[in-house]
């Protein structure tokens, strides 16, 4: 039972870095109706940011998110206008491909400047932890969880609250009729892939905190965070932070009861269920011709 | 014979194109470009499998590679466990995998056809991983990281890349006859209704389940065949590159891509340009970090470029040509008070 619990506890913390690394997915998917395959990689990147920081200067990796954050933005807006606006004509069949194009030619350019060894970031109070009633809750956790939880707010705030947020759901609900009431849509659109390329900087730092890495981690990770989103349903916010935790949970117990071997099949076997039985995702919605 | 050669002008240009291909080992080439050859091939039948599924029927599947895989690994427990001879003997194996994994595919597509769009695109991505995941887990039946073993086959050198070079051709030939053969049926044609408008095709009568299961297991059985003969070749089949998701799963798509989605010759011509490329690629900087950059500049350059592919451009601006040298004629025809000429009309490309 205490270790049900421990483990419990381990896959909830994790779940909320997962679910900072998917709201930038789900933003982007949001406004440009694009799966954004190279989000992994901007979250390695995030890492790599940290991880050299940390190394070189001497900088808490938590505040190299500082660092990382507009970093990434910049080349999110970057690759937005130079490669995906040339083809918003066609996004719906082309993006994927260019995504990928996008993921695979940063991992090059990683690999390039770091090595393809796998990489991690040793602080000094990387593997110490608070004990509450008996319980593990390590620092470097717990801090990444709160950190993730205060970007959530932020980017909930900032669609909930601002102009830019209007203009991101105007778009997501009817990009021409946002662009007929005056909603510069390339902008938004821009804005918004930066904004989910930065939150993958974020969460990366921390990601770089809680496990090692490789260029080539972030096949695995847009494995992952895309099956989130589709087990949330594409696009809804909540479904993105159900699917995190769910996967974390799931991963965390199985590594903690049976083996670390097969710690991802509960979440896929949960992902086919979930689609049969309700194929636009727990928070999905059913429109004409999505799903 | 003249009236049958221009009703079957489609068949008799494969025919021809097959028969170069067939006779190209003949022409003195060393083992290294027939090697070239037959990983083009390969590239053709998958991205001509990937057709019927991506192409015709619209659902952008990335589930080829796990078909792929799951003939590759076929054949390998079947040597293993059964016993198939060797020499040529396995090769009639080839055609068993691809029914006995088309068979695999139809439950798998029950939960991917749940979806639909974007959604599709990531159910079978995950469906790479998994048993990607699966292949590298259950090692009592997969033999884990290393994979499996295939005894060599006991061809001469200087002949060796030679039989697989016919048997992928093989692959490749009935993969494009099964696309010709379906293009002109009536199951072509619910295809591609399901691709302009599954809801309204449904409207209309289509029963949509039909086209979207027969692309999904012919699409299956297809790249099964080619991840079986690949496997042979190769004499070994490991996780990493039998559901290769990161290489050759984006590699398929891009090569219908370039080629032209929905058109008949358009993975094949996609293979012909991407896989030369890609191999020299491979050869010329290894397998190293500059490979994965001049691979991803290759992607956007085929996007921002030629976003519609080579068959689909070169087909357009030939109709438009003919459309104009119409036009012209006609105003001719009126000048001169005449009832109008008809002008030969061209195939379209899809």
């Amino acid at each position: 039972m205490h270790l049900l619990i421990q483990a419990i506890i381990l896959g909830v913390l994790t779940g909320g870095l997962y679910a900072l690394m998917t709201s930038g997915l789900t933003l982007t998917f949001g406004t440009m109706r694009i799966i954004n395959m190279a989000q992994g990689v901007f979250v390695v990147c995030g890492a790599y940011i940290a991880f050299t920081m940390f190394n070189y200067l001497h900088i808490d990796p938590f505040l190299s998110i500082l660092v990382s954050t507009p970093l990434l933005f910049a080349v999110g807006v970057t690759l937005q206008t130079f490669l995906l606006k040339p083809i918003r004509h066609d996004a719906h069949r082309l993006s994927l491909l260019m995504t990928w194009a996008m993921a695979i030619g940063l991992e090059g350019i990683l690999s390039l400047i770091f090595g393809t060894d796998f990489r991690g970031i040793t602080t000094t109070y990387q593997n110490s932890s608070w004990t509450i009633a008996g319980y593990q809750f390590p620092v470097v956790r717990v801090l990444a969880f709160g950190l993730s939880v205060l970007i959530l707010v932020g980017m909930y705030l900032l669609l909930a609250r601002t102009k830019f947020g209007r203009a991101v759901r105007a778009v997501s609900q009817r990009e021409s009729a946002a662009k007929l009431l005056g909603v510069n849509t390339d902008r938004t659109a821009a804005l918004a892939f930066g904004i989910g390329a930065a939150t993958a900087g974020a969460a990366g730092a921390m990601f770089g905190l809680v496990s090692s890495f490789d260029p080539a981690s972030h096949y695995d990770l847009i494995g992952r965070l895309l099956a989130i989103c589709v087990l949330g349903g594409l696009g809804s916010n909540a479904g993105a932070i159900t699917g995190a935790v769910a996967l974390a949970l799931s991963e965390s117990l199985v590594q903690a009861e049976f083996s670390p071997a097969w710690s991802s099949v509960p979440f896929y076997v949960l992902l086919v269920i979930v689609l049969v039985a309700r194929p636009q995702g727990l928070f999905g919605v059913r429109t004409r011709g999505a799903i | 014979m003249k009236r049958w050669a221009s009703a079957h002008r489609g068949l008799l240009i494969g025919l021809v194109v097959i028969l170069a291909l067939a006779l190209f080992p003949f022409s003195g080439v060393e083992g290294w470009i027939v090697n070239i050859g037959i990983f083009t091939l390969m590239y053709a039948a998958l991205g001509s499998a990937w057709n019927l599924i991506g192409g015709y029927t619209g659902y952008v599947s990335l589930g080829s590679v796990a078909f792929f895989g799951l003939g590759a690994y076929g054949l390998a427990l079947t040597f293993q466990h059964v016993g198939v001879g060797d020499g040529l003997l396995p090769f009639a194996l080839v055609p068993v995998i691809g029914i006995a994994v088309a068979i695999i595919s139809l439950p798998l597509g029950f939960v991917a056809f749940r979806t639909r769009g974007l959604p599709f695109i990531i159910v079978t991505i995950s469906l790479v991983i998994i048993l990607q995941y699966l292949a590298l887990n259950l090692t009592a039946v997969t033999g884990g990281a290393p994979g499996l073993q295939v005894p060599q086959a006991p061809f001469q050198p200087g002949t060796y890349e030679q039989y697989f070079y016919w048997a992928m051709l093989t692959v490749f030939a009935v993969t494009l006859l099964a696309c010709a053969y379906v293009r002109g049926s009536r199951l072509g044609l619910m295809m591609f209704a399901v691709r302009e408008d599954e809801d309204k095709a449904r409207g209309l009568g289509v029963a949509t389940s039909v086209p979207k299961f027969a692309a999904f297991a012919g699409s299956a059985a297809f790249s099964a065949m080619a991840g079986a003969v690949w496997a042979y070749y190769l004499s070994t089949v490991y996780p990493q590159f039998a559901f290769d998701g990161e290489f050759l799963a984006m590699g398929i798509i891009l090569v219908a891509y370039l080629g032209g989605i929905g058109t008949l010759w358009g993975p094949f011509i996609g293979a012909l340009i991407l896989t030369p490329a890609q191999q020299y690629f491979a050869y010329s900087l290894g397998g190293s970090q500059l490979y994965l950059i001049a691979y991803a500049a290759v992607f956007v350059v085929v996007m921002l470029f030629l976003p519609r592919g080579v068959v689909t451009t070169f087909a357009d601006r030939a109709l438009r040509r003919s459309r104009r040298r119409k036009q012209a004629v006609e105003e001719l025809a009126t000048a001169e008070l005449e009832p109008p000429v008809e002008a030969s009309s061209h195939a379209v490309a899809r």
